[in-house]
């Protein structure tokens, strides 16, 4: 039974890819996508990566849907002039053979693949009492690896700031995207005032859950991010300025925090981002807590966009 | 067949056809769709060999899962900044377009 729902969801899943890909309208496929990314979040579940599902259903689908959905709003009007720059039958029969081959060399790799597999679960397993932590993909993500993850929240703040960049001079400084109206006893402003608290609690226990269960800081901040963006469309708050020193301030908070435990360890463990025995949790934590200010600000502000209104100060 | 090689050959299709409307979609926001498209099919294949190396007790590698959640952010985040970058291209030209030659100024 459950290889005919794997199998369905498989030929949806493609199915759903290949219409995102050649639908005439560019607000079907965006719309597409939202929802090919929620199927996503099924295989992640289906191969065993429940972390992994998680964060595509938030930022995957929902984070990147939403923002190519307010994209499509704003592009509306060069729909038409693009198609006609439409590439001619030759080249479309060139990338119809391109994608083939190189979908056929890519299924040769994988039918190629070694027996068994090599695998790193046995030294996740043998070290990761030594953390103190209990879900391994946290453990990983913040001991094994720390240095991606530290890497990781440094493009998070660069891409913002490449965004931020965008900004024409006259409003450099000033608040992103439109000011949003809605109607104060609409169902937007409803579930606005209803929605936040629950999305707060969930996410601060996905948070502190991330620890020992599936869950963490970056499916954290997509929720509470998401939160704030609802506030922020229902008109009862405003997208911060950019040049606002406390939001500046979140932002740069976890990488600093993040390369300060880093060198402390270099003079307690010997090493970059070690940890010294024993001090592996509390280390962790106070990462992850100076870490989500900096994710619920940069993924917010990433939807919000460049400034575009509000004169410099 | 088990689940994580039909996973992973699903994954090449999902290349295949990301990067077919990558090259064959004239506006740059459908190439940025198909983009990511491409992209989560290299995710998928990559969850699909964390899934192969589920060993010592554990249900799938938590290695590789771990960069794919990473991965999944660092998209996002260059996603936005693409998006950036068109709707001040639209902003200053009032076009979409990739083409070469810059429109007739007429």
């Amino acid at each position: 039974m459950i290889i005919v729902v794997t199998l369905v969801v498989v030929a949806v899943l493609l199915w759903l890819a290949l219409w995102t890909v050649v639908a005439r309208d560019a607000f079907l496929a965006v719309a597409g996508f939202v929802v090919y990314g929620l199927l996503l979040s099924l295989l992640w579940v289906r191969l065993s990566g429940i972390d992994v599902a998680l964060t595509e259903a938030a930022i995957g689908g929902g984070l990147t849907g939403a923002l190519l959905l307010s994209a499509v709003g704003r592009l509306r009007g060069t729909e038409a002039a693009a198609w006609s720059e439409r590439s001619g039958a030759g080249t479309r029969v060139v990338a119809v053979l391109l994608s083939v081959g190189v979908t056929a060399v890519l299924v040769l790799c994988v039918l190629a693949l070694p027996e068994p597999a090599p695998s790193l679960a046995p030294k996740v397993v043998a070290n990761l009492p030594a953390t103190q932590v209990g879900n391994p993909i946290t453990g990983v993500l913040l001991a094994f690896r720390a240095l991606d993850t530290l890497l990781e929240a440094i493009v998070l703040v660069i891409a913002l700031i490449g965004v931020w960049s965008l900004a024409p001079d006259g409003v450099w400084g000033g608040r992103p995207g439109p000011r949003y109206m809605a109607d104060p006893d609409g169902v937007l402003a409803y579930l606005a005032r209803v929605l936040p608290p629950i999305g707060i609690v969930v996410g601060i226990y996905l948070f502190w859950a991330g620890a020992d269960h599936p869950g963490g800081k970056f499916q954290a901040a997509t929720i509470l991010a998401a939160m704030w963006l609802l506030v922020q469309m229902a008109g009862l708050a405003d997208a911060p300025r950019i040049d606002n020193r406390w939001v500046r301030a979140g932002i740069v908070v976890g990488p600093l925090a993040f390369v300060a435990v880093g060198l402390l360890g270099a003079w307690t463990a010997g090493a970059f981002l070690g940890y010294p025995d024993g001090f592996a949790k509390p280390m962790i934590v106070a990462i992850e807590v100076a870490l989500l200010p900096t994710l619920v600000l940069v993924l917010a502000l990433l939807l919000n966009g460049a400034p575009a209104r509000g004169a410099p100060r | 067949m088990n689940v994580e090689t039909l996973f992973a050959l699903c994954a090449c299709a999902l290349v295949g056809i990301g990067l077919y409307g990558l090259i064959a979609q004239p506006h740059p926001l459908r190439k940025l769709v198909a983009f990511n498209i491409m992209g989560s099919g290299v995710f998928v294949l990559f969850g699909a060999l964390a899934k192969r190396g589920a060993a010592a007790g554990m249900a799938a590698d938590p290695v590789p899962q771990a960069l794919l959640i990473t991965a999944i952010v660092v998209a996002f985040a260059a996603t936005a900044v693409t998006v950036a970058l068109l709707v001040r291209l639209i902003e200053s030209t009032d076009s979409a377009s990739l083409a070469n030659e810059p429109p007739a100024a007429d």
